[in-house]
């Protein structure tokens, strides 16, 4: 089934290649909970993740989109092995990694990297650039040619900073300085994939542009596939060309960009699209459906039956608790393009003839100044 | 179609809906690293009724300007110049006392992160009532029953019940709810939302904003809001100031900043930023730079060291000279208005494709 | 909440059994005859055996300390009669029962603890209030000038320049000296005065800057903003939002404080000569009287822990996410 998901070259594809780099099957993370009286014993479990599938193409910038809590960051976190999955296998260049000792995944760990949110905490403040740089070929016991400082600065100048500022700590850059020193630290061992979870989320506007602009260039020209792990759905387009949509750890809608956000068909994925409040730069901005869930994300410590979206979905009957919805490609979608939904919306994002308002408060307060 | 028109440092009396009006706003801090400057020479009305959009970046002064408005900042380390008019009364001169009156019961505020704006000691009940008690004098029952109601309108479910629960207890979109319900309690004539939605999940933070624009219907409520997010901004405002550097460089009707931006900040926050309507080929183009430190701001125009176009006015004029904000529709540069036109229709509107 | 308090209960008797092994078990490494200790100079071999066999050392050490904690739960019998529960045993060298020995001295430390808590609580907080209100103000700079220089003051050494001044020079007080409350709460509280003061001091100096600084910190947390710009009045801001806040922390160091403040009281008790619990654990150990020493050991730590019980209790009430979680 997943062979599905790796995806001939969409348009606007530049790069990606058919080639599987990373395959992960029924990737699954729960976090115990622990309680109990007298003795404290397991309770429970945070179902952080639960059995994901998805292929990253070697070269290809796998987006991966979804609101707080549901898994996308703990995915990134198995995928580079930072945590350990409960469940699932995750598949490098045809090997598999799912449980690899440290002394196995050594190879492998230098080739993904991961580049996080915060370019405050993530970096060493007694530490110097170039060591902070330089390290991870110190530890991997890599020596480039002409010699590691030399490579150090190459990856500054790689990545827009003044080689000349080799000596200098952290906190003398600007915030988007420092998520640049995070770049060339991940480049610094030449990686196939880089993890990068939230890397923009921490900056102001005018920045974010400069450091995906970088991350771009760096995919263009150095191959190096990404899965791009981001909140915001905008960012996420403009940087990935394969989109995978994540609600209370499942994927729910996986496929390349196009489909996702031009015709999108679970309703999981038409509510996201419909409440990012865009710029209106003209009219045409204005015919966009029109869709307010109510109330927030349930827990994932006891996620809803069957679909997990069906306790917000307008759409949901009583197959959706009962039946958990498989992610197949529904016929009208491209191939590649798999929605999880019993009851799936039409490949439009399209002002339809009336909005759907779930929330109580807002039905109230329009239907009454409707009546003015 | 509004009355943003006065030119900085008037005092000219405010015009007939202007509900509240700040001239030649100038704050300074401070701090052991010397003087900031958080807002220098700011003016700006805002109607009965109508939201004005403040947006800038980190550093920008758009909350300062809030947070003084009702005379939160800290007085011991910070200087306040200029006036801020509500109903014609000075605020900056106006006493404590008075001050008190007026937050929370004619201008409410809503702040970004309502976990940690809602104090986690005392009931969402207890939160709302305080105010409508304090204001309007009103006993412990009849404003815990004005607490439900305004938990209903915000829409909590069961807010009999939910009334005597404590914020933790409540989800983030119900938190911001609640806090919501705080500041209307007393039917304010202005709120001051700064950044409510940020904290929040996008699909949330659409059913708050809307939330927000349905109430302001319903209680005609004035309101600025804040923000570092253009779309949320476009979805919200009428009038829209862009700030930078602690000072305001365009200014306007939102549809006429966002479609015919004028100043050189603003083109390129729009062109920097990702839209979902946009065209995936066509790069990003951020600005070069990082925001000034409002320590030693820049000389001339705060922006000029950042700016594409410095080369297009004549001599040193941007590095030496401030521009001014002029009235109503304006934009703080040097260039004339028929390059400002020919450069966003020629560079600029091809890159927001 | 309730299983909360029981699973620290089962805890806290769980701790004093390893406390009591602990105690007794480190007391019997030491290369010491008690009998002989007991017997004095000219001690025949017969003579041995009895005090041997009436203090019950004669038995294997397990056995002596299984018939030790049993005795606190059931009591048990001694050659000079029955000891009731809780019985901490006979003093090898007075032959007075454990218990009775504490229960005698126990009333001037709790007074002297109690009485300390209550002053440097007020006196330390109050100041600590006054300067997070006033900062930055001369009222701010002078109470946190006095709370270094009294901070690096110590008990023995204030003690002994109180003592000095306000008996021997001026005779404003009589020395320290206990009488009980029930006496009269008047000579009650005028003897223990002095202690009370020299020992709230230091523990005072450190209660004004922790409230001092915790109190700022809260001044600036989001919430209290808010409550402002509610427009509640700044005294109601301060006291029902701030002074909230800051409550937590200072409860947690009490928390880690009652300790400290067992040994202050101690070390007042050698200062002004006064016979309490202290005074008995200290010379017990000096003299190898094992169930005295134990005895102390355990009633201290019983309240310790009962204390901190208590200071969860506080917790909870002060903060709902405890009460609620």
């Amino acid at each position: 089934m997943s062979d599905n998901l790796t995806l001939p070259a969409q348009q606007g594809s530049t790069g990606a290649s058919t080639e599987t780099l990373l395959k992960v099957e029924g990737l699954t993370k729960h976090f115990p909970i622990y309680g109990g009286f007298p003795i404290k014993r397991k309770v429970g479990a945070v179902q952080a993740v639960d059995n994901v599938d998805l292929t990253v193409g070697v070269g290809e910038s796998v987006g991966l989109v979804g609101e707080s809590g549901c898994g996308k960051s703990t995915t990134g976190r198995l995928i580079t092995r930072l945590l350990e999955p409960t469940g699932g296998r995750i598949e490098y260049a045809g090997q598999d990694i799912t449980h690899a000792k440290r002394k196995q995944l050594a190879p492998v760990r230098s080739e993904i990297q991961m580049i996080f949110q915060d370019p405050y905490s993530s970096l060493n403040p007694r530490q110097t650039v170039g060591t902070i740089i330089k390290s991870p070929m110190e530890v991997n016991g890599i020596d480039p040619a002409g010699g590691r400082e030399k490579r150090v600065r190459e990856l500054l100048e790689l990545v827009g900073l003044n080689p000349e500022h080799y000596n200098r700590f952290p906190h003398e850059f600007s915030g988007g300085q420092r998520q640049r020193i995070g770049v060339a630290r991940a480049l610094a061992l030449n990686p196939k994939l880089i993890v990068a979870d939230e890397p923009v989320s921490a900056l102001d506007v005018s920045i974010q542009a400069q450091v995906v602009n970088l991350l771009q260039k760096v995919q263009d020209e150095l191959g190096i596939a990404f899965l791009f792990i981001a909140h915001d759905l905008a960012v996420v387009r403009h940087f990935s060309q394969r989109v995978a949509v994540m609600y209370l750890g499942k994927v729910v809608e996986v496929g390349d960009r196009d489909s996702i956000y031009n015709r999108p068909r679970h309703p999981y994925t038409h509510a996201l699209l419909s409440a990012v409040p865009e710029v209106a730069m003209d009219d045409e901005t204005e015919n966009r459906e029109r869709i307010r869930l109510y109330g927030d994300v349930p827990s994932p410590i006891m996620p809803p039956s069957g679909c997990r979206f069906r306790t917000r979905c307008w759409k949901a009957q009583d197959k959706c608790a009962t039946d958990e919805p498989p992610l197949v490609q529904i016929s009208g979608n491209r191939d590649g393009h798999l929605t999880a939904c019993h009851f799936p919306e039409d490949p439009t994002t399209e002002s339809r003839g009336e909005d759907v308002v779930l929330d109580p408060a807002l039905k109230a307060l329009e239907e009454s100044a409707g009546k003015d | 179609m509004t009355t943003l028109t006065k030119t900085e440092g008037e005092k000219a009396p405010t015009g007939p809906d202007s509900f509240l009006s700040v001239r030649d706003l100038r704050v300074r801090f401070s701090t052991e690293d010397g003087i900031v400057k958080a807002v220098d020479g700011l003016s700006f009305d805002v109607e009965r009724g109508k939201t004005l959009g403040i947006v800038g970046e980190s550093g920008s002064g758009k909350s300062v300007t809030n947070l003084t408005v009702l005379g939160l900042h800290n007085p011991k380390s910070t200087t306040v110049e200029g006036e801020i008019l509500l109903e014609g009364r000075d605020l900056v001169t106006a006493p404590e006392k008075e001050l008190e009156k007026l937050r929370g019961n004619k201008v409410a505020m809503i702040f970004q992160d309502p976990l940690t704006a809602l104090s986690p000691y005392y009931t969402v009940g207890r939160q709302i009532a305080e105010p409508y008690m304090k204001h309007t004098g009103a006993s412990k029952k009849e404003a815990r029953a004005r607490a439900i109601e305004m938990l209903t309108k915000v829409g909590i479910p069961q807010p009999e019940s939910r009334v005597d629960d404590y914020p933790h207890q409540f989800s983030g979109g119900m938190r911001q709810r609640a806090m919501i319900a705080m500041a209307l309690v007393c039917d304010p004539d202005l709120l001051i939302a700064d950044e409510p939605t940020t904290a929040l999940d996008v699909t949330v933070q659409a059913q708050i904003l809307d939330l927000l624009k349905d109430l302001q219907q319903e209680f005609g409520t004035g309101i600025i809001f804040i923000t570092h997010d253009l779309g949320v901004i476009s979805d919200m405002a009428d009038d829209l100031l862009v700030m930078y550097s602690g000072r305001a460089v365009e200014r306007g009707s939102v549809r006429e900043v966002l479609r015919q931006p004028k100043h050189p900040y603003t083109w390129g926050l729009l062109s920097s930023m990702p839209r979902l309507g946009a065209d995936v080929s066509q790069a990003l183009n951020p600005i070069p730079g990082s925001p000034p430190s409002l320590l030693n701001p820049p000389s001339g125009c705060p922006f000029h060291p950042r700016c594409a176009f410095t080369g297009e006015v004549p001599g040193d004029r941007c590095s030496t000279e401030r521009p001014s904000l002029g009235e109503g529709r304006a934009a703080a540069c040097h260039l004339t208005a028929e390059q400002k036109q020919s450069i966003f229709i020629d560079t600029i509107q091809p890159r927001l494709r | 909440m309730l299983q909360f308090l029981i699973r620290r209960l089962i805890g806290a008797v769980v701790i004093m059994f390893l406390i009591g092994a602990f105690t007794f078990f480190l007391f019997y490494t030491v290369p010491q005859d008690f009998a002989a200790l007991s017997c004095g100079k000219n001690c025949s071999p017969e003579n041995l055996a009895v005090i041997r066999e009436n203090l019950g050392l004669d038995k294997p050490i397990t056995t002596q300390f299984w018939e030790f904690m049993t005795g606190i739960v059931a009591g048990r019998d001694f050659a000079t009669g029955h000891c009731a529960a809780p019985c901490l045993g006979q003093s090898f060298s007075t032959g007075e029962f454990v218990w009775d020995s504490i229960l005698d001295r126990f009333p001037l430390t709790l007074s002297l603890t109690v009485g300390g808590l209550v002053i440097f609580l007020i006196v330390g907080l109050g100041a600590g209030l006054l300067a997070a209100w006033k900062r930055g103000t001369v009222a701010d700079r002078a109470v946190s000038g006095a709370s270094i220089v009294l901070s690096s003051f110590q008990i023995y050494f204030l003690g002994p320049i109180v003592l000095g001044i306000v008996v021997y020079q001026t005779g404003w007080l009589d020395n320290p000296k206990y009488h009980p409350f029930t006496e009269n709460p008047l000579t009650w509280a005028a003897g223990m005065l002095i202690p009370w003061v020299v020992m709230a001091t230091i523990f005072t100096a450190q209660y004004t800057r922790m409230s001092r600084s915790t109190m700022i910190e809260q001044l600036q947390e989001e919430h209290v903003r808010t409550a402002r710009a509610k427009g509640m009045k700044q005294s109601y801001v301060f006291f029902r939002y701030a002074w909230r806040g800051s409550l937590i922390p200072i409860v947690t160091i009490l928390g880690i404080d009652l300790s400290a403040l067992l040994s202050g009281a101690v070390v007042t008790e050698f200062t002004f000569d006064l016979a309490g619990i202290g005074r008995l654990a200290v010379d017990s150990s000096l003299t190898k009287d094992l169930p005295v020493t134990m005895g102390v050991m355990l009633f201290g730590a019983f309240f310790i822990l009962l204390l901190n019980i208590l200071v969860d209790l506080v917790y909870a009430y002060i903060d709902p996410r405890v009460r609620l979680s």
